[in-house]
């Protein structure tokens, strides 16, 4: 759609006219968009006001992941002309290596993620090197391979560090430890009690050995229930050297309450030192911290996606997908484009998924299936492909209509329904609201608006901007 | 004068048939040169393989003293050919600041990572291209239309908007395939206008295709005439007039 100034607003330079914000209003309705989703969790039930639920901060931070993952797939859909059934695979490798970084190579969810992103992105550069010779359905059989590669890698040949099938634990995201405030050393069976732990400003409690020969020492953390935490708990991490020996662990601990760490030497081993750090750190544990994460690296994912869409890779993108072979003839290097292309839409759903697996604690291969990369396709189409807040529109509609609306609608449904279709077990019916109505919103879309949701917003934008003229 | 172009001996053909045979010609810098002939006889497959589109099965094209037969079609766009299409090839679904700005290309720097943050060089660099960009909507008179989308405008702009697309590359040789097929005798003097100009301001080398024998006539230094894929005559306009060849088959056909 055509960028038209709002009646009266001239441009003098063409840095004015380039602006995505055409007047102070526009920036003005951003910034307070923005300052309103920062407020959400802090008005919500858990939160110091308690006014709205807590459904909600959970609900915009999945749209925000999933928004990022659909920006992804816009960039090589909707810019490049490209297509992808294998988004959703991308996404699992994000989530799955930032994971399995952070598990077993000490990683921290700040180094995971970037590692994780350009990971994902050169697996999605390979899988976009069929692009060289395949368009269209054939490439799309192309990219269906990584749906079918990926998650097969993952459970199978994988399995050692991924769990394969079994749901894998991400420990959450932490900013420090600062300086330990803490360092006890003990020597003997008699355990060391302290105070620790809180959901916010945990206690990160480290346990150095010193030396040891021979003999395991047996180390225990008791927990403020006064059980032991066991080594697999997914918030230690156990370190040991070149033999496998234990040499120490770290246990981030969030509930509040008296920890004890006790460390025996067998009968008739070699002495040891052990000590014990403790540390306060930030803690991303909860889904209103992990919103702080979410958010705004959403909003900063869409703000970079957007001024690559309008500078040169940008054109370069919508040149391939209108006329790639008038680009190629006319200096763009299309194959290396679309490769760009598949990059950073693979950094993005690498991202998502990421984000993903830090905001739910736990991993699965069931969160990457097929219907996860069409269903963002579909997403796509009814935001609008090609469109700067396409994937917002998309993610948010669909979302929303399945967390909120469906459910509000499903008792009325549960009536009316089994009236209209007495012939229909009412089981069926109850399993096949969700799948009918999104297909039916599908369906609507690609007929009575092809161009998806951004498009019309754009028309009604131009219209309100320009009014009280008509042209 | 210096020689910008060398189709040198070449042969193209698509399984059985000769789009090419054995053309060889030289267009020197700085002039107008003109190729006609007859549907079919092979214009557009000798303009795709000076552009690199087409791979001919012998011979070599010669840019600037250069072989371009190993060089891909988008880096001879690099080194400074430019051209348009018979049949319209824009970016359908951008606007025509996008279509122009999208022929910079070659002359910009930013990549993903500083065009994703926007600051500094590259929205400096923006700046400057779009300053260019507007110069040649300012010269084609495109400025009522600059923020159109490309597909909701008439044939006849589409036409003079691949004209500027072409311009905005900056090119030294510019390739012109039919710019003004199927306008009405308005269009064609502007477009006629326009391609002087070019000529005369930038000194452009150009290589044109065109039915109109007059305008062809009238505008350009040097005119070959292919039939049939093969060169049946070459020369000055009125060398050209006077080919017997050239005469029985192609003049003669439109006096028939
Ligand atoms: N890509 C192609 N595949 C097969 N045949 C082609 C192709 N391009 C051109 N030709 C054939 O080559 C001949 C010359 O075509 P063309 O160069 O388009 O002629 P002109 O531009 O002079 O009208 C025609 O017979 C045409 O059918
Ligand atoms: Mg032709």
């Amino acid at each position: 759609m055509a960028n038209i100034h709002p009646a009266g607003v001239f441009d003098t330079t063409y840095e004015e006219d380039m602006s995505v914000d055409r007047t102070p209003r526009d920036k003005l309705w951003k910034n307070l968009a923005f300052v309103a989703l920062l407020l959400v969790p802090l008005l919500s039930v858990s939160g110091p006001l308690g006014l709205i639920s807590d459904q909600y901060v959970g609900l915009i931070a999945r749209i925000a992941i999933f928004v990022i993952a659909a920006q992804g797939l816009n960039i090589l859909v909707g810019y490049t002309g490209q297509i992808s059934l294998g988004h959703a695979a991308f996404m699992a490798i994000g989530a799955y290596s930032s994971a399995i970084l952070a598990r077993e190579l000490g990683f921290t969810f700040w180094t995971a993620l970037p590692v994780s992103a350009v990971l994902t992105g050169l697996i999605g550069l390979f899988f976009g090197l069929p692009s060289l010779r395949v368009k269209g359905f054939y490439l799309a059989m192309a990219t269906l391979a990584a749906q079918f590669i990926i998650p097969w890698v993952l459970r199978y040949p994988l399995e050692g560090i991924t769990g394969g099938t079994r749901p894998l634990n991400v420990p959450a995201p932490l900013i420090g430890p600062f300086a330990s405030y803490a360092d006890d050393p003990i020597d003997d069976a008699t355990p060391l009690v302290f105070q620790a732990g809180d959901p916010y400003l945990v206690d990160v409690i480290s346990l150095e050995l010193g030396r040891v020969d021979g003999a395991q020492p047996a180390i225990e953390l008791r927990n403020p229930s006064g059980d032991i935490v066991p080594p697999g708990d997914f918030n230690m991490t156990v370190f040991r050297d070149a033999d496998g020996e234990l040499t120490g662990f770290s246990y981030i601990a969030t509930k509040p309450g008296e920890y004890a760490v006790t460390a025996t030497a067998e009968a008739g081993a070699t002495a040891f030192r052990a000590r014990v750090r403790r540390g306060k750190a930030l803690s991303f544990a909860t889904e209103t911290a992990m919103y702080y994460i979410i958010v705004p690296l959403s909003v900063f994912l869409m703000f970079l996606a957007r001024n690559i869409a309008r500078t040169r890779t940008g054109r370069a993108f919508i040149s391939v997908r209108d006329n790639d072979l008038a680009a190629e003839l006319l200096g763009i290097n299309v194959f290396g484009y679309k490769l760009r292309a598949f990059f950073l839409s693979a950094v993005y759903a690498g991202i998502a998924g990421c984000l993903l697996a830090y905001e739910r604690n736990s991993l699965s291969l069931d969160m990457f299936r097929l219907d996860i990369s069409i269903e963002m396709l579909a997403m796509l189409i009814i935001g609008g492909a090609g469109y700067p807040l396409g994937a917002l529109f998309g993610v948010t509609f669909i979302r929303v209509l399945q967390e909120a609306a469906i459910p509000a609608l499903r008792p009325w449904l549960l009536e009316i329904l089994p009236v209209l279709f007495p012939f229909i077990e009412v089981v069926n019916i109850t399993s096949a609201i969700n799948p009918i109505l999104f297909g039916g919103a599908l369906i609507v879309f690609l007929v009575l608006e092809p161009r998806g949701i951004a498009h019309r917003w754009e028309v009604l934008k131009v219209a309100w901007k320009i009014r009280p003229y008509a042209y | 004068m210096p020689v910008k172009l060398h189709v040198d001996n070449v042969s193209l053909s698509f399984g059985g048939i000769k789009a090419l045979q054995d053309v060889d010609f030289q267009v020197e810098a700085g002039e107008i040169y003109a190729v006609i002939g007859p549907n079919g006889a092979g214009k557009t497959s000798l303009i795709n393989s000076i552009n690199g589109f087409y791979a001919p099965q012998q011979g070599r094209i010669i840019f600037d003293g250069r072989d371009m037969t190993h060089i891909p079609p988008y880096k001879r766009a690099e080194l400074g050919i430019s051209r348009t299409f018979q049949n319209i090839a824009l970016y359908t679904n951008a606007t025509v600041l996008d279509n122009l700005m999208a022929a910079r290309h070659i002359h910009m720097k930013s990549n993903m990572l500083t065009g994703a943050l926007f600051w500094g060089p590259a929205q400096r660099e923006e700046i400057a291209h779009r300053r260019l960009v507007e110069e040649i909507i300012d010269f084609l008179e495109l400025e009522h239309i600059r923020k159109s989308i490309v597909g909701t405008l008439s044939y006849g702009l589409r036409k003079r908007v691949e004209l500027g697309r072409a311009l905005a590359l900056e090119p030294s040789l510019l390739l012109l395939d039919e710019p003004m097929a199927g306008m009405n005798v308005e269009e064609k003097e502007d477009m006629a206008r326009y391609i002087l100009d070019i000529h005369e301001l930038q000194g452009t080398t150009i290589m044109l295709i065109e039915h109109d024998i007059g305008l062809v006539m009238d505008i350009s230094h040097h005119i070959a005439v292919i039939d049939f894929g093969l060169k049946i005559g070459e020369g000055s306009p009125d060398e050209i007039s006077r080919n017997e060849a050239v005469i029985a088959a192609y003049l003669g056909e439109g006096e028939r």
